[in-house]
């Protein structure tokens, strides 16, 4: 299994990527862009695109993904995409019924400098029907930015600030996360009895129930009056800097909504965060069954910390979520000694900050050396694993090829999963998320403990 | 039950005019009392309508390159079209050195801002010279993604400079996303660089045993390439090479030796298979492994052509274990799948192969059509001529392959090509119209809302598409089975093929997990009581 990774390091510089970490643009806007009641995402370039992203969300949430697209061919890539997208405005409306069309570009689209927002202008949209737009260029950022370029989309052009006075309420931006996750964190918030808008909200859209019939719009999604009224609420909740924080800002420039930007919250610390927030912003305390949800976890914590304790882990995936799962790790006393994101910005000293600083102030502070990268490719986190190997790699599906190469326990965490189901439906986040971390992080250990101990070792109890 | 031309209407008026007038053309009810029904093919999707079609890389690195285990395939583009087309088609390959098998890997320039405003050639080149140096391959092929074409880079001198200086073979091919209207202008491109820089560049006169063969259009998806080769082999074929499951450059090149090319894709393959004719001289049998009575057609077809008698009597031998292995396992398949009638759209070849499949399990296709094929295959070989080259196709280099002065050699003489002609598919094609019953529907390129209409209508036991409609069907009850990944299963080709996807569809329908659809309580009132004279008791 990967045989031809070399042990060796060499410096790449080329700036190519072998086994990437990250996707582009398009697909996170179009899962976004599902996020919306009633919406249907459509893709600005050639079909293959199109194709692609709804076949990648397909596979992950094993739901129906549905999206159009305008069909390119070479003379619209010769004289522009205008006639394509305004016949496929017309067409969509007609055909599939939205009440919003969501666009967003492509390379082709970016490349040629097709200017979406003026054909949009000039398309001919039926009474009370939406189209809005996002530039998702594929050769900036990552599916992460595609997703946040969205996110902001919603807020550009539906936002709209109906009183000078804010709403008791808090924009949630949940950030590329699964429904399963949405609902969670939608549950801490009800819980704490604090109206809120969570935009975008896949959940009901990309879990929705078999029932017998197909629902081309199923009942989830934030509604165009929802979306409307973020303007109004006394707080944007931004979760997760790289997806989440771009939109909250434009709420606070266009409509002084104050922003908190957060990290996912994943384990304990993450979520107490979370709730802190929600505690200051709306003085409501916290409830009892939250208290009780979180001295059940950390029983748990303690009761099995001597399963993680000072066990190397190498984390890869979306930086938001890599980010909450490094620090949780090291709430259970492990350490990660690579930690690695495919998504760019935020290596040190980038203007944008973060990824790299954040992983290594949190690393610094438990007193744990690692290797840690934004932009990096899963054909260097091999690279590191091979020379520095770890007792556990977490990561999402394409990091199998690596654990088999280096017969490592595999726990499957974050986008894409394409060989097992159920992960989007249930959630990382919060207190529940946590203790089911722990439970996969227990497997995975445990499993291979068991797996590899002699038979006068094999133990009962453990 | 049962379409005719009004409801055909009906659902068509659906639509606005403009993609109605479209759309009829691309949909016939099949009559076996007319000559011939004419379908519209190959041609442009209508903008903003939800088609299961990708675009000409996918059809070129995606399908015909990517499965080539020993070359390094570099994508150059933004990430994500390396990303979508790695490791997620299941052409499955295996190597004997395996630090040359490449399959598991994904290469991408990953261009960005900057490339795009100042070229990204010398980023190529970077890549190329960084590959050459951590996998020393023997070959390297390079994909353009849709914006390499419109900056203007030129992948062709990146590639030549590239051979220059490392010493291997690097290919380049223009497949932007853009050009053609499907995957099928990237299958064309692909094969015609294999057949103008690969085929032939290997310097064996003669295959190194006898009755030798050419897999074509074979991907390996799941395995069939590997199950095909296994009843090949077993009769006392060489496999000189398999274009391209489990495909290797090695053996591709020297795929001139072969003396006779089986063609399972037609779509996909054909033009190669014709090039090979023109220049080697090397006849093309259409086959079809999917099936237990294809197999055996294909075989028999195989064994009329080398017209060799222990050859025969091998491949008759062959036929009678299998058949008595595996036929009473199918058999009991059979008892579940009897009488349940089917949808079947995929690809370019495989909308007509499985109905084999259906048929020997008791299935009928009330309705089968292909993503991105034209009209010969649907239609037959003979309308090739009549098919009018429009502005989609011209963008497609064309390649015409001249014959081989010194490798050319007639393999059978021409009155027993003619002989031979009149008994197998030998260059011949008849498409998918040909097999199907009359009152079955025709579909090019069907798309969600057709899938919908025509589902509400026919209501088919099980529907054979690809994951785009997978979850869509099965949220309607109805069993649905990937017919481009097999459901992570098969082989589905061949005997053992046959005999696993009848596995497979069986366990679809008689799965207990459909009859929890309706909840206990939908059916059953919340209180219960008599109904006296008086009213409720």
């Amino acid at each position: 299994m990967l045989d031809c990774t070399p042990k060796d390091i060499t410096e790449r510089k080329s700036g190519g990527i072998i086994n990437p970490a990250k996707t582009c643009q398009p697909i996170g806007a179009m899962y976004a862009a599902l996020g919306i009641h009633k919406c249907l995402p459509h893709s600005h370039g050639s079909q293959g695109c199109c194709s692609y992203h709804r076949m990648h969300l397909t596979r992950h949430f094993r739901d129906p993904v549905m999206a159009s697209t305008s069909c390119f061919t070479e003379g619209s890539s010769v004289f522009g995409g205008g006639a394509n997208l305004k016949a496929s405005i017309q067409n969509v409306f007609h055909i599939y019924k939205p009440d919003v069309m969501a666009i967003h570009t492509t390379c082709l689209t970016e490349t040629i400098g097709d200017d979406v927002s003026s054909i949009i202008k000039t398309a001919e949209v039926a009474e009370g029907k939406l189209v809005i737009h996002a530039n998702t260029p594929s050769y900036v950022g990552s599916h992460i930015t595609g997703f946040s370029n969205m996110t902001k989309a919603m807020v550009s052009y539906l936002a709209e600030s109906t009183s000078p006075e804010k709403k008791e309420q808090a924009n949630i931006i949940p950030g590329f996360v699964n429904p399963g996750d949405m609902r969670e964190i939608k549950r801490l918030v009800e819980s704490m009895g604090i109206e809120y808008i969570m935009f975008p909200d896949t959940s009901g859209v990309v879990d929705s129930p078999m029932t017998g019939e197909f629902e081309m719009y199923p009942e989830g999604g934030t509604t165009v009056e929802q979306l409307k009224d973020t303007a109004n609420s006394q707080i944007t909740l931004a979760l997760g800097r790289f997806a989440s924080s771009d939109p909250a800002e434009l709420l606070n420039k266009e409509y002084k909504v104050p922003v908190a930007t957060l990290k996912t919250p994943i384990g304990i610390k993450a979520t107490d965060a979370l709730l802190m927030t929600l505690r200051n912003s709306f003085a409501r305390e916290i409830p009892k069954e939250l208290e009780i949800e979180r001295g059940q976890l950390v029983d748990i914590m303690t009761d099995t910390h001597f399963h993680f304790h000072g066990k190397t882990v190498a984390i890869f995936g979306d930086p938001d979520i890599v980010t909450g799962l490094t620090e949780f790790v090291l709430s259970l006393g492990m350490k990660p000694i690579h930690v690695l994101t495919g998504t760019p910005g935020g290596s040190s000293n980038s203007a944008a900050g973060s990824f790299e600083d954040d992983i290594n102030d949190m690393l610094k502070g438990a007193g744990v050396e690692a290797n840690v990268k934004s932009a990096g490719d899963l054909f260097t986190l091999h690279q590191w694993i091979k020379n520095q190997p770890v007792d556990l790699l977490i990561g999402n599906t394409y990091g199998k090829y690596i654990a088999r190469a280096e017969d490592v326990p595999f726990m499957r965490v974050g986008f894409p999963i394409l060989d097992r189901s159920v992960h989007s439906y249930l959630p990382i986040v919060g207190y529940h998320g946590a203790m089911r971390l722990i439970e996969m992080i227990s497997n995975a250990l445990l499993d291979r403990a068991d797996r590899d101990a002699k038979d006068e070792d094999f133990e009962l109890v453990m | 039950m049962g379409m005719n031309e009004a409801k055909l209407q009906e659902i068509l008026d659906q639509y606005p005019a403009k993609v109605q007038k479209n759309r009829k053309k691309h949909i016939f009810i099949k009559r076996s009392d007319v000559e011939s029904q004419q379908i519209e093919a190959n041609t442009r999707t209508i903008p903003g309508i939800i088609t299961n079609r990708g675009c000409a890389y996918a059809g070129c690195k995606g399908v015909v390159l990517g499965p080539i285990k020993d070359m390094v395939h570099i994508v150059h583009g933004p990430i994500g079209c390396g990303y979508y087309a790695w490791n997620t088609r299941r052409n499955k390959a295996k190597s004997d050195d395996p630090k040359q098998n490449f399959i598991n890997y994904c290469i991408s320039t990953d261009m960005q801002e900057s490339d795009i405003v100042f070229g990204g050639e010398k980023k190529l080149s970077k890549v190329i010279d960084e590959v050459m140096e951590i996998f020393h391959p023997k070959a390297i092929t390079l994909s353009a993604t849709c914006p390499v074409g419109l900056i203007g880079d030129d992948m062709g001198a990146v590639a030549k400079a590239a051979e220059a200086k490392h010493g291997v073979q690097v290919l380049s091919f223009s497949c932007e996303g853009y050009k053609g209207v499907s995957q099928s202008a990237g299958h064309h491109i692909a094969n015609n660089i294999l057949m103008e820089k690969v085929i032939g560049t290997g310097d064996q006169e003669e295959a190194p045993a006898k009755f030798p063969i050419n897999l074509l259009g074979e991907y390996n998806i799941g395995g069939d390439g590997w199950e095909v080769e296994r009843i090949l082999k077993e009769i006392g074929y060489h496999v000189v090479s398999v274009m391209t499951g489990d495909g290797s450059y090695e053996a591709i090149k020297n795929a001139h030796t072969a003396e006779l090319n089986l063609v399972q894709c037609h779509r996909s393959i054909n033009y190669i298979a014709e090039m090979l004719e023109t220049k080697y001289g090397t006849p093309w049998l259409k086959v079809n492994f999917i099936g237990i009575q294809g197999t055996i057609e294909s075989l028999r077809n195989m064994a009329l052509y080398f017209d060799d008698k222990e050859l025969t009597l091998k491949t008759e031998a062959v036929i009678a274990s299998e058949l008595a292995r595996i036929e009473p396992i199918f058999d009991q398949y059979k008892k579940i799948c009897e009488g349940k009638t089917a949808f079947c759209f995929v690809g370019g070849s495989r909308g007509h192969h499985f109905q084999n499949l259906f048929t020997e399990l008791g299935i009928e296709t009330l309705l089968a059509g292909y993503e991105f094929a034209h009209r010969d295959d649907y239609e037959g070989r003979e309308v090739i001529p009549t098919i009018k080259t429009d502005a989609d196709s011209k963008n497609i280099p064309h390649y015409t392959a001249e014959v081989d002065e010194k490798r050319f050699r007639l393999k059978v003489s021409p009155e027993k090509l003619e002989e031979l002609k009149a008994k197998i598919p030998l260059g011949e094609y008849k498409g998918m119209r040909f097999d199907m019953k009359d009152g079955s529907i025709i579909v090019d390129d069907l798309n969600h809302f057709e899938t919908e209409e025509f589902i509400k209508v026919l209501k088919p036991d099980i529907f054979t598409s690809g994951i785009k409609d997978k979850y869509v069907i099965q949220k309607m009850g109805i069993n649905s089975k990937q017919l481009h990944s097999y459901d992570y299963s098969g082989p589905y080709a061949g005997f053992n093929g046959a005999v696993k996807f009848a596995e497979d569809i069986s366990m679809g329908f008689a799965s207990p997990t459909w009859n929890f659809i309706t909840p206990p309580w939908k059916n059953q009132p919340l209180l219960e009581g008599t109904v006296t004279e008086e009213g409720v008791a």
